[in-house]
């Protein structure tokens, strides 16, 4: 490998060169977007130099769209304070949930176990709609349609099968030795749980809930067919936006801007657990 | 406490979620065999398998499963090919390897029916940089999302865009995790490169191909986000896979029990893949975790 020659070492720069300028490209150009009026935008050919404005985001943040015909009043900034709460309890609920439930799975064999670990693992598996549309109708008839605590429990469907199965793998791979030297000492298992076994393992419980966050800040089915436009998240708020704002190209560069900025810092800071949570555990990166 | 109870008393909220998600799925298929349109309740009544005789029996099916098979072939295939190959040369951990790969992640962290929307923007025919690019190139009448031969095509695209990393990733981390042995002494040997990689590289990397394979087989043939974000399986049927099909019987025909039978040949299939998955999975995972 150390002996390439000159011109494959050209072809593999070309190569990874074309290959990054396609999947960045569009992130670039949707920022450079997002700080255009539209008479910018509308220009051609486009130009990559330009004087940058706030506008976009101004109109955005404060919530009122002024076009040509009008202003209009914007729903945005809640659709992404929704994401923001959706995504953030339902981690939390998960991880009260998960975690306890990782731990049995990894420390205790018992045939139950690992037949909940697969049916989690399943749901990951299983179209989405599937669960989702007998769950509207049961949804509306138990009243909890168009509710946070409705769709807080549907992500878990997306955050609990990611936190118990990364989490399992991480209780695995710690010693159950001082967990039991500890047991001895005369500590009750709670203690141990909470003392010992949740610290060693607080990496993977990190990992999981930062990925399942992303997760949960990307969906887009559950709220779509379960939440009406005041509970709905950023990723079906931006869906509606493109429709309001018609032609304002500005304004909606901008929502995406800010609906996918979380993700991609979070990602970004989270990159060395990303493998692993991405294969569910299968994976080691 | 009792050493006996506790694992049950530690998984139960788990189970309980699972007991939530398997009434829904009960319900379906009980749905699936049921003459039931919400426009019609009082012709409500189960018919058995009438719903799955008249899908199979209908050619809108028989194109739904078509372009469904076309989408997961095309996106699986493509993003194997280009994963692979970035892979491959990002393999040495070098720093600049390293940040191009996280930056490669991108696309995968963002949502992807926002994704779709920025594919949206930049194929708009009016302003969309991508237009203006092929209209350097003489090609002036492309109307991607927008016209029945090139929508499909135009998802696809998206679809590679978002998820082309997540194959990438995992291969990456399969590469670098392999035992470096083979390679020292096929170098010392002087063996061929491409000897290396059909008979070395590629049998070793197996199992991460076909898990990141699986993983996006089993997502890719139930695709919504991107397609409902773009096209809402339009214009006609030219983008109508199984869950956008599913979505549109329910929600703009009320026709639950078909809907739902929709959903249950879906289910079949990904469950069928799901069965290869867990199978190979556990492999992989008694390896990575085997070593230590």
């Amino acid at each position: 490998m150390d002996h390439t020659s000159p011109l494959e070492t050209i072809f593999r720069r070309v190569a990874l060169g074309v290959i990054l300028v396609f999947f960045l490209f569009p992130i670039f150009w949707i920022v450079l977007m997002s700080f255009q009026t539209n008479e910018q935008i509308l220009r051609i050919p486009p130009r990559v130099f330009f004087s940058p404005t706030l506008s976009n985001y101004k109109a955005l943040i404060s919530g009122e769209l002024i076009t040509t015909v009008g202003s209009l009043k914007l729903t945005f900034m809640h659709n992404l304070w929704n994401s923001f709460f959706l995504s953030t309890t339902s981690v939390l609920v998960a991880l009260v949930l998960g975690v306890p439930a990782a731990y049995a799975f990894a420390r205790f064999k018992f045939r139950l176990g690992e037949d909940i670990a697969f049916t989690l693992l399943s749901i990951r598996f299983a179209p989405p709609l599937l669960i989702l549309l007998p769950l509207s109708l049961l949804f509306n008839e138990i009243g909890l349609s168009d509710t946070y605590i409705g769709l807080i429990w549907v992500y878990q469907l997306i955050c609990l099968p990611l936190i118990v199965w990364i989490v399992r793998g991480y209780f695995e791979d710690i010693s159950p030795d001082i967990e039991h030297a500890y047991r001895i000492d005369g500590h009750s298992w709670a203690q141990t749980f909470f003392r010992i076994a949740v610290p060693l393992a607080r990496p993977g419980i990190a990992a999981a809930g930062l990925l399942s966050f992303i997760f949960a800040w990307n969906n887009f089915v559950f709220a779509l067919i379960l939440g009406s436009a005041d509970k709905q998240p950023v990723t079906v708020g931006a869906l509606a936006f493109v429709t309001a704002a018609g032609i304002s190209y500005g304004q909606i560069a901008a929502a995406i801007v800010l609906s996918i900025l979380p993700t991609l810092a979070l990602a970004l800071y989270a990159q060395r657990y990303l493998v692993e949570g991405l294969s569910l555990g299968a994976v080691k990166g | 406490m009792n050493r006996r109870v506790l694992p049950y008393l530690l998984s139960l909220p788990a189970l309980i979620v699972c007991i939530g998600i398997i009434v829904p799925f009960v319900i379906a298929i009980y749905y699936s065999m049921q003459r039931y349109n919400l426009a019609l309740p009082y012709l409500r009544g189960f018919i058995w398998f009438g719903n799955y005789q008249s899908l199979f029996t209908s050619s809108e099916f028989w194109k739904t499963v078509t372009v469904s098979l076309l989408y997961t072939v095309f996106t699986v295939g493509i993003e194997l090919f280009l994963g692979l190959g970035t892979a491959l040369l990002l393999r040495r951990p070098t720093t600049f390897n390293n940040i191009a790969a996280i930056l490669l992640l991108l696309p995968l962290m963002t949502a992807p029916a926002i994704a779709s929307l920025m594919w949206k923007l930049m194929t708009n025919p009016g302003f969309g940089i991508l237009s203006y690019l092929i209209s350097l190139v003489g090609i002036t009448n492309f109307k991607w999302a927008s016209s029945p031969t090139t929508a499909l095509f135009t998802v696809i695209l998206v679809d590679i865009w978002v998820y082309t990393p997540f194959i990438m990733v995992l291969l990456i981390a399969g590469l670098r995790a392999l035992p470096r042995q083979p390679f020292e002494a096929a170098e010392l040997d002087g063996v061929p490169r491409t000897f290396v990689f059909f008979r070395i590289t590629l049998p070793m990397l197996m199992p991460y191909i076909i898990t990141a394979v699986l993983f996006r087989l089993i997502d890719s043939i139930q695709q919504f986000d991107i397609i409902y974000a773009m096209t809402q399986g339009g214009p006609g049927d030219s983008t109508l896979v199984f869950q956008v099909a599913a979505y549109l019987e329910f929600f703009q025909y009320t026709n639950v029990g078909r809907s739902a039978a929709i959903l249950m040949v879906l289910w079949v299939i990904t469950y069928v893949l799901s069965l290869v998955f867990v199978k190979n999975w556990r492999r992989l995972r008694e390896r990575a975790h085997g070593a230590v």
